[in-house]
């Protein structure tokens, strides 16, 4: 990208007097006549993908936006008719019982998610920055609760935070922390907690994989400067990994900030927001009103609330990743 | 160390000795760490091979009292159409998601102007869009399009999930590939889409294989779309059974158990095959533009 700009002039002049043929392979960041002919033709491999972001993002937002001012049930879809109802929908959302449950669920369930897949993750990678052997296949097998179907890890978190014979409730009344089974999916109180156990839990591969590979990046010599000038284990996490991993780390939040706030799968395996609605986020809370309450419009102006958070943190990261980038390259 | 070698010949193999020994110390740690960490994975075969009444023992058999097969004879029998329906979304989404992406990331790649960017941006954004949203405005869009209840459908929603990360992977390694290749062919006469196919995608094939085996776990493993496009009963997924199964009054574990763990091994087969594909494609993915 970067070349001098007095090499970019003579190549340029040796296109415009039409015999480059020699200097056609330096580099050059202008095109010259036979690449920009050749743009023209790149941009129709740029056609597939454009139709699919228009039809599949573009449109179903929009959309999506068009129903959320509409009263749009079941019935729309057969007669074709949605009244406009302005921010009536809106004014139904806030009003509705379950939805200051969904939004502080929401942000308690990203917050501890993020905390303790960010922490134990974080773990570890520095665990891992060590070589012993058999390392790299301990660090595959980890990435399996990642790599599988969430609905799967759902279904054995159901199983194993099971009141009468789960092993959670085995765990904790053998070490004598409580004498009654806890219900960890139908105390109201706990459901919430359930679902956050197993969705950190499903989180943690992630965090750890991109952590490592942002430690591995930092120069080995680092630390053995730090080591001679008799730098303990914490010094050198505190003085050298911690302050070098800031850009991956902060990347990493704010990736999983979007994908918390966007998990379902967990959600339903496990509670399906119940019981009775306590362990909605907003996410689930919008499902279940187009899908099971079969308000459509409602459910759309629930999606809307949370496509505006998860706008505003995507291009905060964007922004950061961007700029990161930028820096990195100079 | 090393300079003194000769003067200090008995000390460096005792040190080496010791180094072994902690190093053997931090696998064992990492073992422990490991059957933390896993367990739930442990507790799926392990119920997978019960009988449905050992399930209902306190304290809960941490090995099966008696093992059988039972869970995986009758999840072959319900679960059979689910795996080929899965089969179906997880491959759809591959031939669409690759179609839709390798050329796109073949000419993100090579213009370098504003509107490359703003793409890229727009695809990232796009795929933050919460699958609720996507499936909502879908639904209505399918169901008057008549696409409702088809593998169409789901394949071409779980598509929007796969096609972003499959454009910023191949795109990352294909602006790599160096630009006088694409000359020296040009000079050849090649065309464009000669060069794609003769030179672009023969050398992505790393990226191909990362992006194709993202997409195929996207389409595998994805619940929400086939859920909500598709109430068909006969185009239900594995997910979608899983679901059904573990909602019902009376849950067959065992045969549940053995179902997810079919389910699971795509994932754990695509790790031993793929390792390096998979952390390269998390941190293509995570952390490059």
């Amino acid at each position: 990208m970067k070349s001098a700009p007095k090499q970019d002039r003579d190549d340029l002049a040796v296109v415009r007097s039409g015999k480059g043929a020699a200097t056609f392979a330096a580099p050059s960041p202008r095109l010259p006549g036979w690449q920009r002919r050749d743009r023209r033709i790149s941009f129709l491999f740029l056609v597939p993908a454009l139709i699919f972001v228009l039809v599949f993002y573009v449109y179903p937002i929009a959309y999506n936006i068009l129903m959320s001012v509409t009263r749009y049930t079941a019935k729309s879809f057969v007669t074709g008719e949605a009244p406009f109802v302005g921010l009536g929908n809106f004014q139904r959302l806030v009003n509705h019982p379950s939805f200051g449950t969904s939004v502080s669920n929401t942000i308690a369930f990203t917050l501890g998610s993020l905390f303790f897949q960010f922490t134990i993750g974080l773990a570890f990678a520095l665990f891992f920055q060590r070589k012993f052997p058999l390392s790299g296949v301990f660090r595959a097998l980890l990435l399996v609760p990642w790599l599988m179907p969430v609905i799967v890890s759902g279904a054995v978190w159901v199983r194993l935070l099971d009141m009468d014979y789960g092993v959670v409730n085995f765990v904790v009344r053998t070490l004598g922390l409580t004498s009654q089974p806890i219900a960890w999916l139908t105390d109201p109180h706990l459901a919430p907690i359930s679902v956050l156990i197993a969705n950190i839990w499903i989180g943690i591969p992630f965090n750890m994989v991109v952590l490592y590979g942002g430690l591995q990046a930092i120069p080995e010599s680092l630390y053995e400067a730090a080591a001679i000038d008799g730098a303990g284990s914490w010094q050198r996490f505190r003085y050298i990994s911690w302050p070098l991993l800031r850009p991956v780390s902060t990347v990493v939040l704010l990736l999983g900030l979007v994908y918390t706030l966007k998990v379902f799968d967990v959600i339903m395996a496990i509670t399906r927001g119940g019981p009775a609605n306590v362990s909605h986020t907003l996410n689930t809370f919008a499902y279940s009103l187009s899908f099971t309450t079969l308000d459509f419009g409602l459910g759309a102006a629930a999606g809307d609330v949370l496509m505006a958070v998860v706008l505003v943190f995507g291009l905060i990261y964007l922004r950061y990743a961007y700029g990161v980038e930028r820096e990195l390259t100079g | 160390m090393n300079t003194l070698g000769t003067t200090h010949l008995p000390n460096p193999t005792h040190r080496e000795t010791r180094r072994r020994l902690k190093s053997l110390g931090w696998t064992l740690l990492a073992i422990i760490l490991l059957g933390f960490m896993l367990f739930p994975l442990y507790w799926i075969i392990n119920i997978s091979l019960m009988h449905q009444t050992d399930i209902l023992q306190y304290p809960p058999p941490f090995v099966p009292p008696q093992l059988t097969l039972d869970g995986y004879r009758s999840a072959l029998t319900t679960a059979g159409e689910y795996i080929q329906v899965s089969l179906i979304y997880g491959l759809g989404t591959v031939i669409v998601t690759l179609l839709i992406a390798a050329p796109a990331s073949y000419a993100l790649a090579k213009i370098h102007t504003r509107l490359v960017s703003f793409m890229l941006f727009a695809l990232i954004l796009a795929q933050m869009a919460p699958g609720t949203v996507v499936a909502n405005s879908l639904y209505a869009a399918f169901s008057r399009l008549g696409l409702l209840n088809s593998y169409l459908a789901v394949i071409l929603a779980d598509a929007t999930i796969a096609v972003p990360f499959a454009i910023i992977v191949m795109r990352a390694f294909m602006v790599g590939i160096p630009r006088e290749l694409f000359e020296a062919a040009t000079v050849d006469g090649a065309g464009q889409w000669r060069i794609f196919r003769s030179i672009v995608l023969p050398l992505s094939r790393t990226a191909i294989i990362t992006a194709s085996l993202f997409s195929f776990l996207f389409g595998w493993g994805d619940f929400l779309f086939a859920l909500t496009l598709n109430s068909d009963p006969h185009h239900t997924p594995i997910t979608v059974g899983i679901y059904r199964f573990i909602g019902s009054f009376s849950v067959e574990w065992p045969s549940v158990m053995a179902i997810a763990v079919i389910a699971s091994v795509p994932a754990v087969l695509l790790l031993v095959v793929a390792q390096r594909y998979i952390a390269a494609g998390i941190t293509t993915g995570a952390i490059k533009e």
